[in-house]
């Protein structure tokens, strides 16, 4: 679905990326994991168009990326922190970003119903507490029946209630084969809805394959333990 | 529709919505009334509402636009993982943007101007120059304002420089330039000067709201060289060009950097 080969990204001095290769499997959840600064948000803004690389190439569906915009048309896409113009409503939000996409006749907004949104799509965003506002911005991401998602720290910021019903539409939309790429601090969720996982350490892919694998080859139990000792046997094999 | 224009709909209905833009048409009427119930005439009171208009709309126009898109970068970036182009998004938020605020100052002046009658009168041709100048000014200081704000990635920064370049281009210019006509007043000057006025679009607003006035006189130095040398017609068209130049220039140099920026 996705191939990234040889990726660079450089901030002056500073390799971001350097020469990142991974493969994004269709219909399967992937959860990007890495240290602060490993390159997980920039990986995604290269993938997204957000960001210019230097070197590599990144190919959606077996098409490069060449600067044109058409591809993501099947890409919905989640930030981290959600912001929007002060004085509009959620519904207004939601009809702009229709209108950007030419009106599609059928639209996903099962998540409105999920989250209890309805009259809260009528107040001025800059009313709405910061998690409303998270709501508004899944409902965006999911909206358009995207084949390919990105979910930046989605459950950061909602309730309990929310954040269930947020996993819940990403299992269900797994099974209906979609291809889900996410990032999380909170490991017990990555468990919960990563079929694989991919780790980013400097710039370049440290461990990439199903999370079940990273539990046996370094026989520790949780992910959160297995992902630890990955990085502390890596600081062991780099000689002070 | 293309997508900047449906970009600029709904930027529209955000900032019609928002309190400042009310209290800059506000600023505007009250002003405007106020100058012509005291200001001793007519005449004058257009002279002072354009010198006002040619410092505030530049500082609104500069300092409204660069928080505006500082503030809605997240959003910006929303919009980029759309199926949108990044020329068309540009377009679509400095339309969106600079329409409302020149909208709102010639509502403020112009309701005033047109209960009093004075569209009328022999100073039509003045108040539609005032509200020309006023629209091109915005036009200019909002796209100064997207290429501070896309070149300096720091808000606080960028607002420092939209500020300074006000200031630079309000202010300090002319006192620039009159320093310097001093330092070689024993030289023939009028030539370097011309160029110097059509360097800064203030001053090129200010040539043509004096042309209009038929003030040049009042304008001094400088403004009695230009009418002399281009004469009144050639003098406004030459003025016009010049502001449209300013909002260009600056235009296209923050397209080509939004085109390149990391996210």
């Amino acid at each position: 679905m996705i191939e990234i080969r040889g990726l660079v990204k450089r901030f002056g001095p500073l390799r971001v990326l350097d020469g990142l290769n991974l493969d994004l499997v269709r219909g399967k959840v992937t959860a990007i994991l890495g240290p602060n600064a490993s390159g997980k948000t920039t990986l995604i803004k290269c993938i997204l168009g957000l960001t210019h690389f230097q070197e590599g190439t990144i190919s959606f569906d077996g098409r490069l990326l060449d600067g044109t915009h058409t591809y993501r048309r099947k890409i919905g896409y989640m930030p981290q922190v959600a912001r929007f113009p002060d004085h509009l409503r959620g519904r207004e939000i939601i009809a702009m970003l229709k209108d950007l996409r030419g009106r599609p006749e059928s639209t996903d907004e099962r998540l409105v119903e999920a989250f209890q949104l309805g009259s809260e799509l009528d107040k001025p965003v800059d009313t709405l507490s910061g998690g409303t506002r998270q709501k508004i911005s899944a409902v965006l991401a999911f909206l358009f029946d995207p084949v390919m998602l990105f979910l930046d720290e989605p459950t950061a910021g909602l309730d309990p209630v929310a954040s269930s019903m947020l996993k819940d539409r990403i299992l269900q939309d797994r099974a209906a084969g979609k291809t889900i790429i996410l990032t999380s601090h909170i490991m017990s969720e990555i468990e919960e809805l990563a079929d694989n996982v991919v780790f980013l350490l400097s710039g370049r892919v440290r461990f990439a394959g199903p999370s079940d694998e990273v539990k046996s080859t370094t026989g520790q139990d949780g992910l959160e333990r297995a992902l630890a000792q990955i990085m502390t046997r890596d600081s062991n094999e780099i000689p002070a | 529709m293309t997508a900047t224009r449906k970009i600029i709909v709904y930027e529209l209905r955000d900032i019609v919505r928002s309190r400042w833009i009310l209290f800059y048409a506000l600023f505007f009427l009250v002003i405007t009334e106020g100058l012509f119930r005291f200001g001793g005439g007519s005449a004058n009171a257009l002279v002072s509402l354009s010198s006002l208009a040619l410092v505030i709309v530049p500082l609104i126009s500069i300092v409204f636009g660069a928080m505006y898109l500082y503030d809605a970068r997240s959003f910006t970036e929303l919009l980029l993982t759309q199926p949108v182009g990044r020329v068309a998004l540009f377009k679509g938020l400095y339309i969106g943007l600079a329409l409302p605020i020149a909208m709102s100052f010639l509502l403020g002046i112009g309701i005033p101007l047109v209960f009093r009658g004075i569209l009328a009168t022999a100073h039509l041709e003045t108040a539609l120059v005032l509200a020309v100048s006023g629209t091109l000014l915005t036009f200019i200081f909002v796209a100064l304002a997207f290429l501070v704000a896309v070149t300096v990635e720091q808000k606080v920064r960028g607002l420092s420089v939209s500020i300074l370049l006000w200031l630079l281009l309000t202010v300090l210019y002319d006192g620039l330039v009159l320093a310097l006509a001093a330092f070689f007043a024993d030289y023939p000057l009028e030539r370097p000067m011309l160029v110097l006025m059509l360097l800064n679009p203030v001053d090129l607003a200010r040539v043509l709201l004096l042309l209009t006035f038929d003030l040049s006189a009042l304008m001094g130095y400088t403004g009695a060289v230009f009418e002399q040398f281009f004469g009144t017609l050639a003098g406004k068209a030459i003025s016009i060009a010049g502001l449209m130049s300013w909002i260009v220039i600056p235009l296209v140099a923050g397209i080509r950097r939004f085109k390149k920026k990391d996210f």
